[in-house]
Protein backbone atom coordinates (compact mmCIF):
# COMPACT_ATOMS: atom_id res chain seq x y z
CA UNK A 1 0.00 0.00 0.00
CA UNK A 2 2.76 2.66 1.06
CA UNK A 3 4.40 2.17 -2.28
CA UNK A 4 1.89 2.60 -4.58
CA UNK A 5 1.13 5.92 -2.30
CA UNK A 6 4.17 7.17 -2.77
CA UNK A 7 3.79 6.15 -6.69
CA UNK A 8 0.76 7.97 -6.87
CA UNK A 9 2.60 11.39 -5.31
CA UNK A 10 5.87 11.08 -7.03
CA UNK A 11 5.79 13.15 -10.69
CA UNK A 12 5.39 11.42 -13.55
CA UNK A 13 7.96 13.34 -15.49
CA UNK A 14 10.90 15.19 -14.07
CA UNK A 15 13.47 17.01 -16.16
CA UNK A 16 16.03 19.24 -14.58
CA UNK A 17 18.54 21.54 -16.34
CA UNK A 18 17.31 20.20 -19.79
CA UNK A 19 20.21 21.61 -22.29
CA UNK A 20 20.28 21.31 -26.18
CA UNK A 21 22.14 23.07 -28.72
CA UNK A 22 22.29 22.79 -32.74
CA UNK A 23 25.94 24.60 -32.83
CA UNK A 24 25.97 27.71 -31.68
CA UNK A 25 22.20 27.65 -31.40
CA UNK A 26 20.99 26.81 -27.75
CA UNK A 27 17.62 25.58 -28.50
CA UNK A 28 16.47 24.20 -24.98
CA UNK A 29 18.62 26.56 -22.59
CA UNK A 30 18.15 25.54 -18.41
CA UNK A 31 14.48 23.70 -18.85
CA UNK A 32 13.18 22.47 -15.17
CA UNK A 33 9.81 21.02 -15.36
CA UNK A 34 7.61 18.91 -13.50
CA UNK A 35 4.48 16.58 -13.76
CA UNK A 36 2.00 15.81 -11.34
CA UNK A 37 0.07 11.98 -11.82
CA UNK A 38 -3.06 13.14 -13.23
CA UNK A 39 -2.27 16.59 -14.41
CA UNK A 40 -2.68 18.56 -17.93
CA UNK A 41 0.50 20.26 -18.12
CA UNK A 42 0.99 23.01 -20.84
CA UNK A 43 3.96 24.18 -22.99
CA UNK A 44 3.49 27.09 -24.62
CA UNK A 45 5.76 29.48 -26.95
CA UNK A 46 5.96 31.37 -29.48
CA UNK A 47 7.14 29.78 -33.19
CA UNK A 48 10.47 28.73 -32.43
CA UNK A 49 10.85 28.93 -28.52
CA UNK A 50 11.98 25.21 -27.92
CA UNK A 51 8.77 23.42 -27.35
CA UNK A 52 8.91 20.56 -29.74
CA UNK A 53 12.58 20.06 -28.82
CA UNK A 54 11.86 20.09 -25.35
CA UNK A 55 9.13 17.09 -26.24
CA UNK A 56 11.69 14.86 -28.43
CA UNK A 57 14.33 15.43 -25.20
CA UNK A 58 11.78 14.00 -22.63
CA UNK A 59 10.95 11.41 -25.61
CA UNK A 60 14.33 10.22 -25.22
CA UNK A 61 14.73 10.51 -29.23
CA UNK A 62 17.72 13.09 -28.87
CA UNK A 63 20.18 13.23 -26.30
CA UNK A 64 20.24 16.62 -24.24
CA UNK A 65 23.58 18.27 -23.50
CA UNK A 66 23.14 18.59 -20.42
CA UNK A 67 20.71 18.00 -17.69
CA UNK A 68 18.84 14.94 -16.24
CA UNK A 69 15.42 13.22 -17.22
CA UNK A 70 13.15 11.07 -15.77
CA UNK A 71 10.09 9.66 -17.49
CA UNK A 72 7.72 7.22 -15.46
CA UNK A 73 10.52 6.72 -12.39
CA UNK A 74 12.99 6.03 -15.90
CA UNK A 75 15.82 7.19 -16.82
CA UNK A 76 15.82 8.76 -20.28
CA UNK A 77 17.39 8.79 -22.49
CA UNK A 78 18.93 5.51 -21.45
CA UNK A 79 16.59 3.94 -20.60
CA UNK A 80 13.58 5.80 -22.80
CA UNK A 81 12.64 2.79 -24.91
CA UNK A 82 11.42 1.02 -22.00
CA UNK A 83 9.33 4.39 -20.68
CA UNK A 84 7.78 5.00 -23.78
CA UNK A 85 5.92 0.84 -22.94
CA UNK A 86 3.84 3.39 -21.10
CA UNK A 87 3.75 6.81 -23.33
CA UNK A 88 1.53 7.60 -25.99
CA UNK A 89 2.67 10.51 -28.46
CA UNK A 90 0.18 12.62 -31.12
CA UNK A 91 2.77 14.12 -33.11
CA UNK A 92 2.10 17.76 -34.97
CA UNK A 93 2.22 16.47 -38.43
CA UNK A 94 0.21 13.27 -38.75
CA UNK A 95 2.35 10.27 -39.36
CA UNK A 96 -0.77 7.90 -39.94
CA UNK A 97 0.08 4.79 -42.52
CA UNK A 98 -1.93 5.95 -46.12
CA UNK A 99 -1.53 2.59 -47.20
CA UNK A 100 -3.78 1.32 -44.32
CA UNK A 101 -7.45 1.27 -43.22
CA UNK A 102 -8.30 2.67 -39.48
CA UNK A 103 -8.16 -0.40 -37.69
CA UNK A 104 -5.36 -1.29 -39.73
CA UNK A 105 -3.66 1.62 -38.38
CA UNK A 106 -4.73 0.84 -35.07
CA UNK A 107 -3.50 -2.74 -35.59
CA UNK A 108 -0.08 -2.56 -36.66
CA UNK A 109 0.63 0.59 -33.95
CA UNK A 110 -0.27 -2.06 -31.15
CA UNK A 111 2.42 -4.86 -32.60
CA UNK A 112 5.24 -2.03 -32.10
CA UNK A 113 4.35 -2.22 -28.68
CA UNK A 114 4.59 -6.14 -28.45
CA UNK A 115 1.09 -6.57 -28.24
CA UNK A 116 -0.86 -9.25 -30.09
CA UNK A 117 -2.93 -9.06 -32.51
CA UNK A 118 -5.83 -10.82 -30.30
CA UNK A 119 -5.03 -7.79 -27.78
CA UNK A 120 -5.62 -4.84 -29.83
CA UNK A 121 -8.43 -6.34 -31.94
CA UNK A 122 -9.93 -6.40 -28.71
CA UNK A 123 -9.38 -2.60 -28.37
CA UNK A 124 -10.26 -1.71 -31.20
CA UNK A 125 -13.64 -1.14 -31.01
CA UNK A 126 -13.12 1.43 -27.54
CA UNK A 127 -10.68 3.17 -29.40
CA UNK A 128 -13.00 3.88 -32.32
CA UNK A 129 -15.99 4.83 -30.17
CA UNK A 130 -13.51 7.17 -28.45
CA UNK A 131 -11.98 8.68 -31.81
CA UNK A 132 -15.86 8.81 -33.05
CA UNK A 133 -14.98 6.47 -35.61
CA UNK A 134 -16.94 3.67 -34.98
CA UNK A 135 -18.36 2.40 -38.33
CA UNK A 136 -15.27 3.13 -40.04
CA UNK A 137 -12.63 0.91 -39.07
CA UNK A 138 -12.24 -0.37 -42.66
CA UNK A 139 -12.17 3.11 -44.21
CA UNK A 140 -9.29 4.44 -46.08
CA UNK A 141 -7.15 7.75 -44.30
CA UNK A 142 -7.45 9.48 -46.96
CA UNK A 143 -11.23 9.73 -46.91
CA UNK A 144 -10.97 10.78 -43.32
CA UNK A 145 -11.61 14.60 -42.64
CA UNK A 146 -8.59 16.13 -41.06
CA UNK A 147 -10.25 16.04 -37.68
CA UNK A 148 -10.84 12.12 -38.10
CA UNK A 149 -7.17 12.27 -38.73
CA UNK A 150 -6.28 13.49 -35.83
CA UNK A 151 -8.46 11.72 -33.85
CA UNK A 152 -7.26 8.54 -34.57
CA UNK A 153 -3.71 9.55 -34.43
CA UNK A 154 -5.07 10.21 -30.48
CA UNK A 155 -6.95 6.85 -30.49
CA UNK A 156 -3.25 4.79 -32.15
CA UNK A 157 -1.89 7.34 -28.53
CA UNK A 158 -3.96 5.48 -26.79
CA UNK A 159 -3.37 1.55 -28.48
CA UNK A 160 -1.29 0.91 -25.50
CA UNK A 161 -3.11 2.09 -22.67
CA UNK A 162 -0.56 4.53 -21.72
CA UNK A 163 0.01 6.47 -18.34
CA UNK A 164 1.23 10.11 -20.26
CA UNK A 165 0.19 11.51 -23.69
CA UNK A 166 2.70 13.59 -25.26
CA UNK A 167 0.85 15.81 -27.66
CA UNK A 168 2.32 18.43 -30.18
CA UNK A 169 0.03 21.22 -30.64
CA UNK A 170 -3.25 18.73 -30.81
CA UNK A 171 -5.43 20.92 -32.70
CA UNK A 172 -4.02 23.19 -35.27
CA UNK A 173 -5.17 23.35 -38.44
CA UNK A 174 -8.57 21.86 -37.28
CA UNK A 175 -12.16 24.06 -37.35
CA UNK A 176 -13.74 24.52 -34.22
CA UNK A 177 -16.34 22.10 -34.31
CA UNK A 178 -13.39 19.57 -34.58
CA UNK A 179 -11.01 21.39 -32.08
CA UNK A 180 -13.71 21.28 -29.56
CA UNK A 181 -14.48 17.52 -30.20
CA UNK A 182 -10.62 17.59 -29.31
CA UNK A 183 -10.82 19.46 -26.23
CA UNK A 184 -13.92 17.22 -24.83
CA UNK A 185 -11.38 13.38 -25.78
CA UNK A 186 -9.02 15.00 -23.91
CA UNK A 187 -10.86 16.06 -20.56
CA UNK A 188 -12.41 12.42 -20.83
CA UNK A 189 -8.74 11.13 -20.96
CA UNK A 190 -7.73 13.30 -17.96
CA UNK A 191 -11.03 12.06 -16.38
CA UNK A 192 -9.71 8.54 -16.48
CA UNK A 193 -6.56 9.88 -14.57
CA UNK A 194 -4.38 10.29 -17.76
CA UNK A 195 -1.44 12.27 -17.19
CA UNK A 196 -1.21 15.01 -20.49
CA UNK A 197 2.01 17.19 -21.53
CA UNK A 198 0.54 19.36 -24.57
CA UNK A 199 2.02 22.07 -26.52
CA UNK A 200 0.00 24.92 -28.27
CA UNK A 201 -0.07 28.35 -29.76
CA UNK A 202 -3.74 28.47 -28.80
CA UNK A 203 -4.30 30.34 -25.75
CA UNK A 204 -8.02 29.53 -25.28
CA UNK A 205 -6.84 25.73 -25.60
CA UNK A 206 -4.31 26.37 -22.84
CA UNK A 207 -6.54 28.07 -20.38
CA UNK A 208 -9.28 25.68 -21.15
CA UNK A 209 -7.53 22.57 -20.25
CA UNK A 210 -4.49 22.85 -18.78
CA UNK A 211 -4.09 22.67 -14.67
CA UNK A 212 -0.81 24.35 -15.10
CA UNK A 213 1.36 26.26 -17.76
CA UNK A 214 4.73 26.68 -18.75
CA UNK A 215 5.83 29.82 -21.05
CA UNK A 216 8.86 28.86 -22.70
CA UNK A 217 10.73 31.69 -25.37
CA UNK A 218 14.28 31.07 -26.05
CA UNK A 219 14.56 27.76 -24.85
CA UNK A 220 14.14 28.47 -21.01
CA UNK A 221 11.10 29.15 -18.91
CA UNK A 222 9.42 33.00 -18.44
CA UNK A 223 6.89 31.73 -15.88
CA UNK A 224 5.30 28.44 -14.77
CA UNK A 225 1.95 28.58 -12.64
CA UNK A 226 -2.07 27.78 -13.45
CA UNK A 227 -3.42 29.91 -15.85
CA UNK A 228 -5.75 31.61 -13.61
CA UNK A 229 -2.74 32.48 -11.52
CA UNK A 230 -0.65 33.64 -14.41
CA UNK A 231 -3.14 35.67 -15.55
CA UNK A 232 -3.86 37.68 -11.81
CA UNK A 233 -0.16 37.75 -11.25
CA UNK A 234 0.57 39.62 -14.61
CA UNK A 235 -2.59 41.72 -16.67
CA UNK A 236 -5.38 44.09 -14.55
CA UNK A 237 -8.56 42.00 -14.39
CA UNK A 238 -10.39 44.08 -17.06
CA UNK A 239 -9.25 45.00 -20.36
CA UNK A 240 -10.64 47.93 -23.16
CA UNK A 241 -9.20 47.64 -26.38
CA UNK A 242 -9.75 50.82 -28.10
CA UNK A 243 -9.86 51.25 -32.35
CA UNK A 244 -10.00 53.73 -34.72
CA UNK A 245 -7.42 55.12 -37.09
CA UNK A 246 -5.21 58.46 -36.40
CA UNK A 247 -8.44 59.36 -33.39
CA UNK A 248 -6.73 56.98 -31.20
CA UNK A 249 -4.18 58.90 -30.89
CA UNK A 250 -5.50 61.92 -30.25
CA UNK A 251 -7.42 60.45 -27.34
CA UNK A 252 -5.00 58.36 -26.45
CA UNK A 253 -3.95 60.58 -23.22
CA UNK A 254 -7.69 61.09 -21.70
CA UNK A 255 -8.07 57.27 -22.27
CA UNK A 256 -4.87 56.31 -20.68
CA UNK A 257 -5.70 58.14 -17.68
CA UNK A 258 -8.66 56.34 -16.73
CA UNK A 259 -6.63 52.89 -16.58
CA UNK A 260 -3.67 51.80 -15.04
CA UNK A 261 -1.79 50.46 -17.66
CA UNK A 262 -1.36 51.07 -21.83
CA UNK A 263 -0.02 49.64 -24.89
CA UNK A 264 -0.32 50.91 -28.23
CA UNK A 265 -0.32 48.10 -31.27
CA UNK A 266 -0.93 49.97 -34.56
CA UNK A 267 -3.93 51.93 -34.16
CA UNK A 268 -5.43 50.08 -31.20
CA UNK A 269 -5.22 50.86 -27.65
CA UNK A 270 -5.04 48.80 -24.95
CA UNK A 271 -6.19 50.02 -21.28
CA UNK A 272 -5.64 47.65 -18.41
CA UNK A 273 -7.56 48.38 -15.29
CA UNK A 274 -9.05 46.76 -12.25
CA UNK A 275 -11.92 49.04 -12.39
CA UNK A 276 -13.15 49.78 -16.27
CA UNK A 277 -16.54 51.60 -15.36
CA UNK A 278 -14.95 54.88 -15.54
CA UNK A 279 -13.26 54.72 -18.96
CA UNK A 280 -16.34 52.74 -20.18
CA UNK A 281 -18.57 56.05 -19.50
CA UNK A 282 -16.25 57.68 -21.33
CA UNK A 283 -16.26 55.47 -24.76
CA UNK A 284 -20.12 55.32 -24.55
CA UNK A 285 -20.04 59.51 -24.24
CA UNK A 286 -18.27 59.24 -27.71
CA UNK A 287 -19.41 57.61 -31.30
CA UNK A 288 -16.06 57.95 -33.08
CA UNK A 289 -14.32 54.85 -31.66
CA UNK A 290 -15.33 51.48 -31.82
CA UNK A 291 -14.32 49.40 -28.36
CA UNK A 292 -14.09 45.97 -26.80
CA UNK A 293 -14.33 45.36 -23.16
CA UNK A 294 -13.86 41.71 -21.72
CA UNK A 295 -11.78 40.03 -19.27
CA UNK A 296 -8.08 39.24 -19.48
CA UNK A 297 -7.12 36.10 -20.36
CA UNK A 298 -3.95 34.36 -21.00
CA UNK A 299 -3.24 35.47 -24.78
CA UNK A 300 -2.70 38.81 -22.91
CA UNK A 301 -0.11 37.31 -20.65
CA UNK A 302 1.45 35.38 -23.39
CA UNK A 303 2.20 38.89 -25.60
CA UNK A 304 2.91 40.36 -22.02
CA UNK A 305 5.81 38.01 -21.75
CA UNK A 306 6.78 36.81 -25.02
CA UNK A 307 6.32 39.63 -27.02
CA UNK A 308 4.53 40.76 -29.98
CA UNK A 309 7.47 40.64 -32.49
CA UNK A 310 6.48 37.89 -35.14
CA UNK A 311 8.29 34.57 -34.55
CA UNK A 312 8.72 32.76 -38.27
CA UNK B 1 33.13 13.90 -34.73
CA UNK B 2 31.51 13.97 -31.45
CA UNK B 3 28.06 14.31 -32.64
CA UNK B 4 28.24 10.88 -34.42
CA UNK B 5 26.79 8.02 -32.36
CA UNK B 6 29.34 4.78 -33.68
CA UNK B 7 28.55 2.21 -31.70
CA UNK B 8 27.71 -1.26 -33.47
CA UNK B 9 23.86 -1.84 -34.64
CA UNK B 10 21.69 -2.97 -31.29
CA UNK B 11 19.75 -5.97 -32.83
CA UNK B 12 16.68 -7.01 -31.44
CA UNK B 13 14.00 -9.11 -32.80
CA UNK B 14 12.28 -5.72 -32.18
CA UNK B 15 12.16 -5.51 -36.00
CA UNK B 16 9.61 -8.17 -36.87
CA UNK B 17 6.22 -6.19 -36.36
CA UNK B 18 8.07 -3.54 -38.37
CA UNK B 19 8.77 -6.02 -40.98
CA UNK B 20 5.24 -7.34 -41.03
CA UNK B 21 3.54 -3.45 -41.42
CA UNK B 22 5.78 -3.68 -44.78
CA UNK B 23 4.45 -6.90 -45.92
CA UNK B 24 0.78 -6.28 -44.83
CA UNK B 25 1.21 -2.73 -47.51
CA UNK B 26 3.10 -5.39 -49.74
CA UNK B 27 0.29 -7.69 -49.82
CA UNK B 28 -2.48 -5.15 -50.90
CA UNK B 29 0.37 -4.08 -53.80
CA UNK B 30 0.95 -7.84 -54.06
CA UNK B 31 -0.22 -7.77 -58.03
CA UNK B 32 1.49 -5.35 -59.63
CA UNK B 33 4.72 -5.93 -57.14
CA UNK B 34 5.13 -9.26 -58.83
CA UNK B 35 4.33 -8.32 -62.35
CA UNK B 36 6.91 -5.56 -61.71
CA UNK B 37 9.15 -7.59 -60.30
CA UNK B 38 8.77 -9.87 -63.20
CA UNK B 39 7.79 -8.53 -66.55
CA UNK B 40 10.75 -6.15 -66.85
CA UNK B 41 13.63 -8.88 -66.28
CA UNK B 42 12.23 -11.11 -68.27
CA UNK B 43 11.68 -9.18 -71.20
CA UNK B 44 15.34 -8.29 -71.00
CA UNK B 45 15.98 -11.96 -70.57
CA UNK B 46 13.65 -12.98 -73.35
CA UNK B 47 14.43 -10.56 -75.88
CA UNK B 48 18.12 -10.51 -75.37
CA UNK B 49 18.54 -13.99 -75.02
CA UNK B 50 16.81 -15.11 -77.68
CA UNK B 51 17.07 -12.32 -80.25
CA UNK B 52 20.97 -11.41 -79.96
CA UNK B 53 21.44 -14.87 -78.56
CA UNK B 54 20.47 -16.21 -81.66
CA UNK B 55 23.44 -14.30 -83.67
CA UNK B 56 25.93 -15.51 -81.30
CA UNK B 57 28.04 -18.86 -80.69
CA UNK B 58 27.98 -20.41 -77.59
CA UNK B 59 29.33 -17.79 -74.50
CA UNK B 60 31.34 -19.70 -71.82
CA UNK B 61 30.09 -23.11 -72.72
CA UNK B 62 26.73 -22.90 -72.80
CA UNK B 63 23.78 -21.35 -75.03
CA UNK B 64 23.69 -17.57 -74.70
CA UNK B 65 20.05 -17.12 -72.64
CA UNK B 66 21.60 -19.57 -70.21
CA UNK B 67 24.70 -17.48 -69.61
CA UNK B 68 22.31 -14.55 -69.86
CA UNK B 69 19.55 -16.05 -67.16
CA UNK B 70 22.19 -16.59 -64.66
CA UNK B 71 22.99 -12.69 -64.97
CA UNK B 72 19.62 -11.68 -64.82
CA UNK B 73 19.46 -13.17 -61.93
CA UNK B 74 21.52 -11.45 -60.00
CA UNK B 75 21.24 -7.70 -61.29
CA UNK B 76 16.90 -8.48 -61.12
CA UNK B 77 17.55 -8.91 -56.91
CA UNK B 78 20.48 -6.51 -56.77
CA UNK B 79 17.52 -3.94 -58.40
CA UNK B 80 14.67 -5.21 -56.37
CA UNK B 81 16.91 -4.87 -53.35
CA UNK B 82 18.24 -0.99 -54.53
CA UNK B 83 14.70 -0.25 -55.27
CA UNK B 84 12.71 -0.89 -52.02
CA UNK B 85 16.06 0.63 -49.98
CA UNK B 86 15.81 3.87 -51.98
CA UNK B 87 12.65 4.96 -53.03
CA UNK B 88 10.54 3.34 -50.95
CA UNK B 89 12.78 3.26 -47.28
CA UNK B 90 12.68 7.24 -48.44
CA UNK B 91 8.96 7.66 -48.65
CA UNK B 92 8.97 5.76 -45.17
CA UNK B 93 12.01 7.65 -43.92
CA UNK B 94 11.15 11.04 -45.09
CA UNK B 95 7.94 12.22 -46.96
CA UNK B 96 5.53 9.63 -44.86
CA UNK B 97 7.09 10.25 -41.81
CA UNK B 98 6.66 6.46 -41.09
CA UNK B 99 9.77 6.50 -38.90
CA UNK B 100 9.01 8.82 -36.76
CA UNK B 101 5.24 7.00 -35.42
CA UNK B 102 7.47 4.19 -35.21
CA UNK B 103 10.21 6.47 -32.83
CA UNK B 104 7.95 7.13 -30.76
CA UNK B 105 6.35 3.57 -29.88
CA UNK B 106 8.88 1.46 -28.10
CA UNK B 107 11.48 0.71 -30.87
CA UNK B 108 14.74 2.07 -31.50
CA UNK B 109 15.92 3.79 -35.15
CA UNK B 110 18.85 0.71 -34.74
CA UNK B 111 14.92 -1.32 -34.80
CA UNK B 112 13.73 0.19 -37.59
CA UNK B 113 17.05 0.16 -39.93
CA UNK B 114 17.16 -3.65 -39.52
CA UNK B 115 13.32 -3.96 -40.21
CA UNK B 116 14.45 -2.19 -43.47
CA UNK B 117 17.61 -4.53 -44.57
CA UNK B 118 15.34 -7.28 -43.61
CA UNK B 119 12.45 -6.13 -45.54
CA UNK B 120 14.04 -5.26 -48.55
CA UNK B 121 16.28 -8.47 -48.81
CA UNK B 122 13.03 -10.40 -48.11
CA UNK B 123 11.44 -8.58 -51.22
CA UNK B 124 15.05 -9.05 -53.59
CA UNK B 125 15.14 -12.63 -52.87
CA UNK B 126 11.39 -12.42 -54.12
CA UNK B 127 12.62 -11.11 -57.07
CA UNK B 128 15.37 -13.28 -57.40
CA UNK B 129 12.67 -16.55 -57.11
CA UNK B 130 10.80 -15.41 -60.20
CA UNK B 131 13.30 -15.12 -62.10
CA UNK B 132 14.52 -18.83 -60.91
CA UNK B 133 10.80 -19.58 -61.76
CA UNK B 134 11.72 -18.64 -65.58
CA UNK B 135 14.75 -20.11 -65.43
CA UNK B 136 13.02 -23.64 -64.41
CA UNK B 137 10.16 -23.03 -66.93
CA UNK B 138 12.27 -22.48 -69.60
CA UNK B 139 14.60 -25.39 -68.90
CA UNK B 140 17.27 -23.84 -68.89
CA UNK B 141 19.07 -25.19 -65.77
CA UNK B 142 18.51 -29.09 -64.40
CA UNK B 143 20.86 -28.79 -61.61
CA UNK B 144 20.18 -29.85 -58.07
CA UNK B 145 22.40 -26.79 -57.64
CA UNK B 146 20.08 -24.08 -58.44
CA UNK B 147 18.96 -24.78 -54.99
CA UNK B 148 21.99 -22.98 -53.92
CA UNK B 149 20.67 -20.14 -55.28
CA UNK B 150 18.17 -19.14 -52.71
CA UNK B 151 20.63 -18.67 -50.12
CA UNK B 152 22.88 -16.65 -52.35
CA UNK B 153 19.85 -14.53 -53.22
CA UNK B 154 19.65 -13.49 -49.85
CA UNK B 155 23.80 -12.65 -49.54
CA UNK B 156 22.64 -10.19 -53.04
CA UNK B 157 19.69 -8.64 -51.25
CA UNK B 158 21.98 -7.96 -48.19
CA UNK B 159 24.77 -6.38 -49.92
CA UNK B 160 22.73 -4.09 -52.17
CA UNK B 161 20.00 -3.17 -49.50
CA UNK B 162 23.29 -2.41 -47.06
CA UNK B 163 24.72 -0.13 -49.87
CA UNK B 164 21.63 1.61 -50.71
CA UNK B 165 20.74 2.61 -47.10
CA UNK B 166 23.61 4.67 -47.56
CA UNK B 167 21.87 6.34 -50.21
CA UNK B 168 19.28 7.04 -48.28
CA UNK B 169 20.61 8.10 -45.32
CA UNK B 170 22.08 11.16 -46.93
CA UNK B 171 19.27 11.74 -49.74
CA UNK B 172 17.29 15.22 -49.58
CA UNK B 173 14.94 13.82 -52.11
CA UNK B 174 14.22 11.42 -55.02
CA UNK B 175 15.98 13.08 -57.00
CA UNK B 176 19.29 12.56 -55.26
CA UNK B 177 19.27 8.48 -56.24
CA UNK B 178 20.25 9.35 -59.89
CA UNK B 179 23.53 9.97 -59.27
CA UNK B 180 23.63 6.75 -57.72
CA UNK B 181 21.84 4.42 -60.39
CA UNK B 182 24.41 6.75 -62.86
CA UNK B 183 27.41 6.41 -61.34
CA UNK B 184 26.91 2.76 -59.40
CA UNK B 185 23.98 0.80 -60.33
CA UNK B 186 24.44 0.98 -64.30
CA UNK B 187 27.90 0.58 -64.40
CA UNK B 188 27.96 -2.52 -62.33
CA UNK B 189 24.94 -4.01 -64.83
CA UNK B 190 26.92 -2.79 -68.20
CA UNK B 191 30.66 -3.76 -66.67
CA UNK B 192 30.05 -6.95 -63.74
CA UNK B 193 29.16 -9.61 -66.58
CA UNK B 194 25.41 -9.80 -66.59
CA UNK B 195 25.43 -9.74 -70.55
CA UNK B 196 28.75 -10.93 -71.33
CA UNK B 197 31.90 -12.56 -69.50
CA UNK B 198 33.89 -9.93 -67.84
CA UNK B 199 37.33 -11.63 -69.08
CA UNK B 200 35.97 -9.74 -72.55
CA UNK B 201 36.51 -5.97 -71.09
CA UNK B 202 40.55 -4.63 -71.70
CA UNK B 203 42.43 -5.27 -68.49
CA UNK B 204 42.03 -2.07 -66.68
CA UNK B 205 38.24 -2.40 -66.67
CA UNK B 206 38.49 -5.95 -65.25
CA UNK B 207 40.03 -4.72 -62.62
CA UNK B 208 37.32 -2.25 -61.72
CA UNK B 209 35.03 -4.62 -62.62
CA UNK B 210 36.84 -7.07 -59.81
CA UNK B 211 35.80 -4.37 -57.24
CA UNK B 212 32.41 -4.30 -57.43
CA UNK B 213 30.05 -6.33 -55.70
CA UNK B 214 28.01 -7.49 -58.55
CA UNK B 215 30.98 -9.04 -60.25
CA UNK B 216 30.95 -11.22 -57.21
CA UNK B 217 27.53 -11.99 -56.66
CA UNK B 218 27.61 -13.55 -60.87
CA UNK B 219 30.92 -15.58 -59.74
CA UNK B 220 28.79 -17.93 -57.55
CA UNK B 221 25.38 -17.45 -59.54
CA UNK B 222 26.60 -18.31 -62.85
CA UNK B 223 28.28 -21.50 -61.75
CA UNK B 224 25.05 -22.72 -59.71
CA UNK B 225 22.71 -21.57 -62.45
CA UNK B 226 25.04 -24.25 -64.78
CA UNK B 227 25.26 -26.98 -62.48
CA UNK B 228 29.00 -25.94 -61.62
CA UNK B 229 29.98 -25.69 -57.96
CA UNK B 230 31.64 -21.82 -58.26
CA UNK B 231 35.29 -21.48 -57.36
CA UNK B 232 36.93 -19.52 -54.64
CA UNK B 233 33.34 -18.62 -52.55
CA UNK B 234 34.47 -17.69 -49.86
CA UNK B 235 35.92 -14.37 -50.77
CA UNK B 236 33.23 -14.04 -52.89
CA UNK B 237 30.85 -14.65 -50.06
CA UNK B 238 33.47 -11.96 -48.04
CA UNK B 239 33.16 -9.36 -50.38
CA UNK B 240 29.53 -9.51 -50.75
CA UNK B 241 29.23 -9.41 -46.48
CA UNK B 242 31.58 -6.65 -46.60
CA UNK B 243 29.73 -3.99 -48.81
CA UNK B 244 26.61 -5.13 -46.88
CA UNK B 245 27.84 -5.10 -44.04
CA UNK B 246 29.85 -2.15 -44.06
CA UNK B 247 26.68 -0.24 -45.73
CA UNK B 248 24.36 -1.39 -43.20
CA UNK B 249 26.89 0.14 -40.62
CA UNK B 250 27.58 3.50 -42.14
CA UNK B 251 23.93 3.67 -42.89
CA UNK B 252 22.99 3.95 -39.01
CA UNK B 253 25.60 5.57 -38.18
CA UNK B 254 24.60 8.42 -40.54
CA UNK B 255 20.90 7.93 -40.22
CA UNK B 256 21.16 8.34 -36.67
CA UNK B 257 22.64 11.80 -37.05
CA UNK B 258 19.89 12.64 -39.18
CA UNK B 259 16.95 11.43 -37.40
CA UNK B 260 18.05 11.56 -33.19
CA UNK B 261 20.27 15.08 -33.50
Amino acid sequence: MISSMDEKLSPVLIATALRKSYGANEVVAGLDLALAPGECFGLLGPNGAGKTTTLRLLLGLTRPDGGTISLLGLPVPDQARKARVKVGVVPQLDNLDPDFSVAENLLVYGRYFGLSDAAVAARIPALLEFADLAGRADAKIETLSGGMKRRLTLARALVNDPDVIFLDEPTTGLDPQARHMMWQRLRRLLGEGKTILLTTHFMEEAERLCDRLLIMDRGAAITTGAPRDLIAAHIEPHVVEIYGDHEVGVHAAGYAALSERQERVGETLFCYCTDPHALLAALQAQSVLRYLHRPANLEDVFLKLTGRDLRD
Amino acid sequence: MWNFDYSLPKLSWRFIPIWRRNFLVWRKLAIPSILGNLADPAFYMLGLGYGLGSLLPQVSGVPYMTFLAAGTLCYSTMNSATFESLYSAFSRMHVQKTWDAMLNAPLELDDVMLAELAWATSKSVLSGVAILVIILALGLSHSWLLFWTLPLLVLIGFCFTGMALVMNALSPNYDFFMYYFTLVITPMVLLCGVFYPVEQLPAFLQTAANWLPLTHAIELGRPLVQGEWPQHVLSHVGVLLAYGGAGFYLALVLVRRRLLK
